[in-house]
């Protein structure tokens, strides 16, 4: 509440008065060159957010096609290739497009804020990985409405996915887009990386690092580890596609499991880059809307690590079906179990936070109360498939369909909408409409039931994945009916989310800095935060410097919450705007559309990026300073 | 350790960022080659036709019969010659780093000279090139192209792949020749040197692993 802030404030940091809530709001510029040439986190952050949102979107309505197409038996409201294009920029666009930018967005916003920095490391490499994911977003999603979509699944299997089997152009689409976004993630992962270990305030230590920051760090050691994998996986097929060699020809002597391998060292990883960032969203909601720091905070960290280790030891649980052997699947299915141990203690510290903590509803807290709950059944139904042979009864049923929305919707997408409640004030300094936000979640919270949870019973009935149509009188109608109206009410969810979003931006209440009396640096600048964030950069003396913060946080963040002054009258050096992020991404991406356009593209544009990149590296990268 | 261009920028360790990144690069970098030699090993005598790396092999249509295709002297030199580039990369970069010390004698002037010593580099890194340009076109006048076989596929990747690291490095340090030839590099300029000899440092040691795994062991 707005009007509330400083009830909120503990009562033994009396000596902080926050100042009152402005009455007008910061933009950040309706300019269109403005955010094509910005190397501001803030507005990279909002651009990732607006297109992720924009491709969230286009992945749901894919979704409704799925679901209109098997709410009855023997329908053919699209035709079986239609279907298989469409499954698979399901899958796609919600892990590539979606999912991964949503976190990002937070990533780019968050981060240097609650380490109290004044940018990323590399704001220009930030610019350039916006950039390369919106180009390559686009490069890998139009081509379906010409009826040339990618329709091999998300997971492209080789050899299924080599010219033999798959003629067409639609593979060409998919691995080259992948190609180009997996660089994107790549030069965002060493930005990152960077940021973290180096441009921490003075007295943030590690074990002082708000948890969200923790948990995105761990993320961008996965994708640097991970992503080089699945380049490689993806080179192999593009050669081979391309280029004629022989890596997935079966008939040459190649392993028809080369490519489930590769792609499930880095696919099984991926799993948990998708939902770690929405863990580190959760743990900052939940100790703000219980007022007491969270729970265990150390052994969240500890879990945090734990899990990208093992998620590293587990990917060949995905082929328990390919028959590897005895001591395989054993070993695979052990590490698995394995990997439940520290999710499930993260699951009991979030309720040891809430737990006598002074619990507040809103639109943020449901959403992470939702992700507690609903990832948990995911959890559990993933805990069945590591024994290989329960999985060898589920895999390539509705059932494993099932077990991976309940994680990536109940959890990631929940923990997402979570921290997008919860960070709105932050981004745009105006509150979203909390009674249509918690209309928003018992809509989707239902929903989300009704759509999933069926697919658990269709699956055990034996209804396989990636059909297009069914007989009836094998038992799945019911199942499926259901699953399609719940479907069709998550969109109409998703519709109070949208109106709520655009209205608020336009006309929410003004928030101020600490619209939530939260604890975290973040809190402690305007909101928006001015391009600089901190007018004097924090001395951090403790995990929360606004809850239990000494005298040196409370002094720092008494004049970091007063806005209004410019960078210059501040003596801070903000990095020059500047195009060339744009053209070098531009050009790379126009470079692998030679792959498919012909072959003089390759050279032409080549020569471009190398320009744009010798532009960009020979400019400074902000004004020199005095 | 080089002395770096010191930042008005604050950092919580000390370390420039870009000292940081390029660590995190030759991290996923690994990651890439571990990928793509574990494939060419996975991979080994798995090959249906000929020609095979280390053993002769007799087309039974044709009878025509293809030597060991591997050249280990060739390869050997150009080891050698990469190695040696190593060396004048880590030349360079203390030149770089002594730039304005006083040079009493021919030695140290010869050793204080990063423009002749990036040269040196850069000439060795694309002998390397000419040396695997000789053994990919001979390869494929013996009758192995990419196309060929499982081999073929594998190892033309493998090695192309860090050829093309090789060739990126070269860029890179022509680039820096050129700007030296144009100002001169100083010790403000050592953390751009140093990160680039970390690339090539982490580039050659990727050969040493390939040499030993692809050429050595048969």
């Amino acid at each position: 509440m707005a009007t509330s802030v400083i009830e909120t404030i503990p009562a033994h940091l009396k000596p902080f008065v926050p100042s009152p809530i402005p009455t007008t709001v910061q933009t950040y510029g309706t300019s269109i060159w403005g955010w094509i040439t910005t190397t501001d986190h803030k507005k990279i952050g909002a651009l990732y957010l607006f297109t992720a949102l924009f491709f969230f979107l286009v992945g749901g309505i894919e979704a409704e096609i799925i679901r209109a197409q098997l709410g009855g038996p023997n329908r053919h409201l699209v035709s079986a290739e239609t279907y298989n294009q469409i499954f698979t920029m399901h899958g796609t666009t919600m892990i590539f497009l979606a999912i991964m930018p949503l976190s990002a967005a937070f990533f780019n916003f968050i981060i240097p804020l609650q380490i109290g920095a004044r940018d990323v490391a590399f704001p220009r490499l930030n610019a350039f990985s916006y950039w390369i994911y919106l180009l390559g977003g686009l490069f890998i999603s139009i081509p379906i409405l010409f009826g040339h979509g990618p329709n091999a699944g998300w997971f492209g299997y080789a050899p299924l996915t080599t010219k033999a089997y798959s003629p067409g152009i639609n593979i060409d689409f998919w691995v080259v887009g992948l190609q180009i976004l997996g660089i994107s993630s790549l030069a965002a992962g060493f930005n990152f990386i960077t940021t973290i270990i180096n441009l921490r305030a003075p007295g943030m230590s590690l074990m002082r690092m708000p948890v969200f920051t923790w948990m995105a760090f761990i993320v961008q050691f996965m994708i640097v580890l991970a992503f080089p994998v699945v380049t490689i996986a993806l080179f192999f097929l593009l050669l081979d596609r391309f280029f004629g060699t022989q890596f997935y020809e079966v008939a040459s002597g190649g392993d028809p499991l080369l490519w489930q391998h590769l792609f499930w060292i880095f696919g099984h990883p991926e799993v948990y880059i998708l939902v770690l960032p929405a863990f580190g969203l959760v743990s900052e909601v939940l100790p703000t809307f219980s007022k007491k720091p969270l729970f265990g905070y150390p052994v969240m960290i500890y879990s945090g690590i734990l899990i990208g280790f093992l998620g590293f030891g587990v990917w060949a649980h995905h082929m328990f079906a390919v028959g590897m052997g005895p001591i395989a699947d054993s070993v695979f299915g052990v590490t698995t179990m394995l990997i439940a141990i520290p999710t499930g203690v993260k699951i009991f510290n979030w309720i040891g936070t809430i737990a006598q903590g002074q619990f507040k509803a809103t639109s943020a807290s449901l959403f992470a109360i939702g992700l507690v709950s609903l990832f948990t059944i995911g959890g559990i139904s993933g805990v069945m498939h590591s024994s290989p042979p329960a999985d060898l009864q589920q895999t390539d049923s509705y059932f494993v369909v099932a077990h991976f929305h309940y994680v990536l919707f109940g959890g990631s997408i929940m923990g997402i909408f979570a921290g997008i409640y919860f960070y709105f004030p932050k981004m745009f300094g105006r509150m979203m409409d909390e009674k249509l936000g918690k209309t928003h979640f018992w809509l989707t919270f239902i929903a989300m039931n009704l759509t999933f949870f069926p697919m658990h019973f269709s699956g055990m009935l034996g209804m396989p994945r990636r059909i297009y149509t069914y007989d009836a009188g094998q038992g799945w109608e019911a199942f499926n009916q259901t699953s399609t109206w719940g479907a069709y009410l998550l969109f109409v969810a998703s519709l109070f989310f949208m109106y709520n979003f655009f209205k608020s931006l336009r006309s929410g209440r003004p928030a101020g800095p600490n619209p939530w009396g939260a604890g975290t640096l973040e809190w402690t600048i305007p909101s928006p935060p001015p391009p600089y964030n901190f007018a004097v950069l924090p001395n951090v003396t403790s995990r929360y410097p606004l809850w239990e913060g000494k005298q040196a946080d409370i002094e720092s963040a008494r004049i970091n919450q007063q806005s209004g002054r410019s960078a210059e009258e501040l003596g801070i050096v903000l990095p020059y705007n500047t195009i060339k992020p744009f053209l070098a991404a531009f050009f790379l991406v126009l470079m692998f559309s030679g792959l498919i356009v012909g072959h003089w593209l390759i050279f032409a544009s080549a020569a471009a990026m190398v320009l744009a990149f010798y532009g960009w590296l020979t400019s400074p990268l902000e004004p020199e300073h005095h | 350790m080089s002395t770096a261009t010191v930042s008005h920028h604050y950092s919580s360790t000390g370390l420039a960022n870009r000292k940081i990144a390029i660590w995190a690069f030759i991290g996923s970098e690994c990651m890439l080659f571990v990928s793509l030699i574990s494939t060419y090993l996975i991979y080994k005598d798995r090959s249906v036709v000929g020609p095979y790396p280390h053993t002769p092999w007799t087309d039974p249509s044709t009878g025509h019969v293809y030597h060991a295709i591997l050249n280990i002297p060739v390869t050997s030199a150009s080891t050698f010659i990469l190695l040696m580039s190593s060396l004048a990369m880590v030349l360079a970069l203390s030149a770089v780093e002594n730039k304005g010390k006083p040079q009493r004698n021919l030695g140290e002037r010869i050793l204080g000279n990063s423009k002749l010593w990036l040269f040196m580099t850069a000439l060795l890194g694309l002998g390397f090139l000419g040396c695997q340009a000789y053994e990919f076109t001979s390869f494929v006048n013996e009758g192995l192209t990419i196309k060929t076989n499982l081999f073929g596929s594998t190892f033309f990747t493998l090695t192309g792949f860090h050829g093309a690291h090789v060739t990126a490095g070269v860029i890179w340090i022509l680039s820096m020749l050129f700007i030296d030839m144009k100002r001169g590099l100083g010790p403000s300029d050592a953390l751009n040197v140093d990160i680039m000899a970390l690339y090539w440092h982490f580039v050659d040691v990727v050969w040493v692993a390939i040499f030993t795994l692809v050429y050595l062991i048969r």
